[in-house]
């Protein structure tokens, strides 16, 4: 048991799809810039990874080799189209606010990753669990940075306004760049740097290294 | 058209301002030569996929695209993400082949990155804009173009900041992964500024 519950729980931080795998990162900057966005988004892709490592992982022995790959992204693309047709039908104005960028799951190098490198060699029961951890992993990112974006760009949280803009007559002047592409990148740049100060194990080793002598100059 | 091309190879980027491709973009550029072969890579399975999958889609998959045969209440276009995602797989298969038969320096060059391309998201990206967009066929053939040739710009750019990156003294949790992250930010920056072109 105590390593069903690793497997879940060691993708939340320890070895996180998006700061450490570098898996999935498009749509983890791209649907960032309100919390509402990136829950949905969260749950759609956690969804598919959990459904399609189980599928996988049940025809793992069937799937010839040479093809593995088609066979995992047409997987991989019905799961996406099921949800993507849910997604239109209950919340029809998140998904247009998610644009492409739910279609873009298909090739989200996370999901096609975990099945590649996990459900293709696992029974169903421990791939599950995988792409469940994985996929909370992602959302934990996700989450976090659509917190961030959100609050400070707009002052606000799910729509609902928690620091009062100076617009509105309160103190708060909202940052525009935060709901801008660039600031993604930094918002994540951020987040890597705060965990492996925590965890200096996954600091990566640099290239090269300044000399002794060059280092107290 | 000239604003679309414009448009497309800066201030609407698809590596810095839509985030497509960014794994690959972050994985495949740690040397100069390297992310200028997948760059020319993706530039030509981009100005191929984007015009074909327009015509798949205008002609099979449109609501309404199966009038001439009596059907007109036929929308197919929820099949538009499996059908992309197959003309891109073959394409991708196509031009390895034929780059294998007729040019093999080329394809040594470019082997390695074409399955890559595949699964790289800025192609089925490029073409679910085109459709988000209802693009033309002709505009269809310059925002792939354009597009294609837009990320190459950008994973060559940052290829060689990278490679002088080596070398810089960075706090040890930013070291490799979150220094990109912060670098791509900047560009990113410069290419929103973009914007401001006139054609």
């Amino acid at each position: 048991m105590a390593s069903s519950w690793n497997r879940l729980v060691s993708p939340l931080i320890a070895n996180n799809p998006v700061t450490l795998q570098i898996l999935g990162i498009c749509s983890a900057l791209a649907v960032t810039t309100s919390l509402q966005t990136a829950l949905v988004m969260s749950a759609a892709l956690t969804c598919v990874l959990v459904m399609s490592s189980a599928v996988i992982s049940l025809i793992r022995n069937h799937i010839p080799n040479v093809i593995r790959l088609i066979v995992q992204i047409v997987v991989i693309a019905s799961l996406v189209v099921v949800i993507d047709e849910v997604l239109k039908a209950f919340v029809y104005e998140i998904s247009r606010q998610l644009s492409i960028f739910v279609g873009l799951i298909v090739t989200n190098c996370l999901v096609l990753g975990r099945a590649e490198a996990f459900a293709m060699h696992n029974p169903v029961w421990p791939s599950i669990l995988d792409g469940l951890g994985n996929g909370l992993g992602y959302s934990l990112v996700l989450i976090v940075v659509g917190i961030v974006r959100e609050l400070l760009g707009q002052g606000s949280l799910l729509g609902i306004t928690v620091l009062t803009p100076t617009s509105e007559g309160g103190w708060f002047e909202p940052i525009g760049l935060m709901q801008l592409a660039p600031s993604g990148f930094f918002v994540i740049a951020i987040l890597i740097w705060a965990i492996r100060s925590v965890r200096v194990e996954q600091t990566e080793v640099p290239d090269f290294a300044l000399t002794q002598t060059e280092a107290h100059r | 058209m000239s604003d679309l091309l414009l448009a497309a190879l800066f201030h609407e980027n698809l590596a810095l301002t839509s985030f497509l491709g960014i794994c690959t973009f972050l994985a495949v550029s740690q040397r100069f030569e390297t992310a200028l072969g997948l760059g020319l890579a993706i530039i030509v399975v981009q100005t191929m996929t984007v015009p074909i999958n327009n015509l798949i889609y205008n002609g099979f998959l449109l609501d309404g695209a199966w009038a001439w045969l009596g059907l007109p209440e036929v929308d197919l276009s929820y099949l538009k993400l499996i059908a992309f995602i197959g003309t891109i797989a073959a394409m991708v298969q196509i031009l390895e082949m034929f780059l294998d038969r007729y040019t093999p320096a080329f394809y040594r060059a470019l082997g390695i990155f074409l399955p890559l391309i595949t699964v790289n998201c800025a192609v089925l990206g490029g073409s679910l804009f085109m459709v988000e967009r209802q693009y033309s066929f002709l505009e269809s053939i310059v925002y792939g173009f354009g597009s294609g040739a837009g990320w190459a710009l950008a994973i060559v750019a940052f290829a060689a900041i990278r490679e002088r990156l080596k070398y810089s003294d960075i706090p040890a949790g930013l070291q490799g992964l979150g220094s990109a992250f912060l670098v791509t930010g900047l560009m990113s920056l410069g290419f929103t500024a973009f914007a401001r072109i006139e054609p």
